[in-house]
């Protein structure tokens, strides 16, 4: 039995979000032109396979050397100074298409003292939606995926819905929201 | 290596709507149907982005002037606190904000209904909090609106906000309503908030010691984001250290 912590409810962004939201429609975590910075694009399709034109999908992640600019971070906040956001945020478009411009994150220091392979935190949300899902962006042929404390609770048929692939300027990660390719979405 | 110990998010899965609200039609086809797998809070869910600091102009809090002439329509005051579960403010936290016109009417491509656009009301604001968690926007009442989700459905008024708090875990998108609306009965997402309690902490009250006399009606709406169980809830289950 949980007891309730008196947290405001969730409700849906609705069909009008883009209004509210399109103005930090920002899809670079760095800037044009950084160095092995690359796309990660997909597409947000629901349970009758179509594309979802009124989502919103926003990343959180790590820097290269997997660190963050935050107070509650225990190693330490690392400034800014070379553009890097850390954060993305697409509407998708007409098509359900949307995309981040990023680069890979470093592997990061675990709970339980094991490591965390490098992901981006995925936030979706779509008129229909009552609140977010949350769910993770891994990175095909990266070693350290096998030993990832996250993705290895994780059922093992489902463990692709996770890994973005290769794809022509960067990598292709789409998300299923229900469906026999439904990603793989976590409660956090 | 010394043991990683980071801020534990309470959870509060029990507070919000189930994706899987029948009620509200179109969340049929944009629900996960297999379970959620538990995610433990880790260095990136305990992050976040610090945003609007740099984006944020100084009236963007005040929809009323954002055009020639003021919107038409009951000027209204929105303030309050951003908290979390343990009583402590938000400070620094972007929130943004969007809602329809007087007429119930959206200034968006797909709001087709025939209510009035007001050329003097683009419905879209944030701002950032202060050091102890407060907002303040000046607007404009937003009126009800039809929609197709079943026979004679209305939306109350109801105000869309969106907040990051300070950590992946507190991303917050909810609807701020406002007291004794008779469409709540009907409304599905309204509804969808699963306890009594839960739906009132959606609902803004009205403050009369705030209401600035011979401008605005002020209303005030805490919203509260997830803690970080500084003090465990007694029964509890925290016992696995």
């Amino acid at each position: 039995m949980m007891t309730d912590p008196g947290t405001t409810p969730s409700q849906t962004v609705g069909p009008f979000l883009s209004i509210g939201m399109e103005w930090l429609h920002d899809p670079y975590v760095v800037p044009k032109g950084t160095p092995g910075a690359f796309w990660i694009r997909g597409l947000l399709v629901d349970g009758a396979g179509t594309p979802v034109p009124d989502g919103i999908v926003e990343t959180w992640q790590a820097d290269p050397q997997g660190r963050f600019d935050h107070p509650d971070d225990p190693r330490g906040a690392v400034a800014r100074t070379d553009g890097f956001r850390g954060f993305a945020r697409s509407m998708t478009n007409a098509a359900g298409e949307w995309g981040v411009f990023t680069v890979r994150p470093g592997s990061l220091p675990a709970l339980d003292g094991g490591t965390e392979a490098p992901h981006l935190d995925v936030t979706v949300m779509a008129r229909g939606m009552l609140q977010r899902v949350v769910t993770r962006i891994y990175f095909a042929g990266d070693d350290r995926n096998a030993a990832d404390p996250a993705l290895s609770t994780v059922d093992p048929s489902r463990r692709a819905t996770l890994i973005a692939q290769p794809a022509d300027d960067g990598y292709r990660f789409d998300i299923y929201l229900q469906g026999d390719s439904e990603t793989a979405f976590f409660a956090v | 290596m010394t043991h990683l110990i980071l801020p534990r998010y309470v959870r509060d899965d029990g507070v919000h709507p189930p994706l899987n609200s029948p009620d509200y039609r179109s969340s049929a086809l944009r629900y996960p149907k297999k379970p959620l797998q538990l995610l433990p809070h880790g260095l990136t869910e305990i992050t976040g982005p610090a945003l609007g600091h740099q984006q944020v102009g100084e009236l963007d809090n005040d929809l009323t002037r954002q055009h020639e002439a003021e919107p038409i329509g009951q000027r209204i005051i929105v303030q309050g606190r951003v908290l979390d579960s343990d009583g402590r403010s938000v400070p620094d936290t972007l929130i943004e904000l969007w809602q329809a016109n007087a007429g119930g009417r959206y200034r968006h491509v797909r709001d087709t209904w025939p209510a009035p656009l007001d050329p003097n009301f683009t419905g879209v604001g944030r701002t950032v909090t202060d050091s102890e968690g407060r907002f303040r926007f000046v607007t404009i009442k937003p009126g009800a609106y039809p929609w197709k989700n079943h026979h004679n459905a209305w939306r109350p008024a109801h105000i869309h906000f969106s907040l990051f708090g300070r950590a992946f875990t507190q991303r917050l998108v909810t609807q701020m309503y406002f007291p004794e609306d008779p469409l709540f009965g009907q409304d599905p997402i309204f509804k969808s908030v699963p306890d009594p309690k839960g739906r009132q902490r959606m609902i803004c009250q009205f403050d009369l010691d705030s209401t600035e006399p011979e401008w605005a009606l002020t209303y005030t709406w805490d919203i509260v984001l997830r803690g970080t169980q500084a003090t465990p809830f007694e029964g509890d289950d925290n016992n696995d250290d």
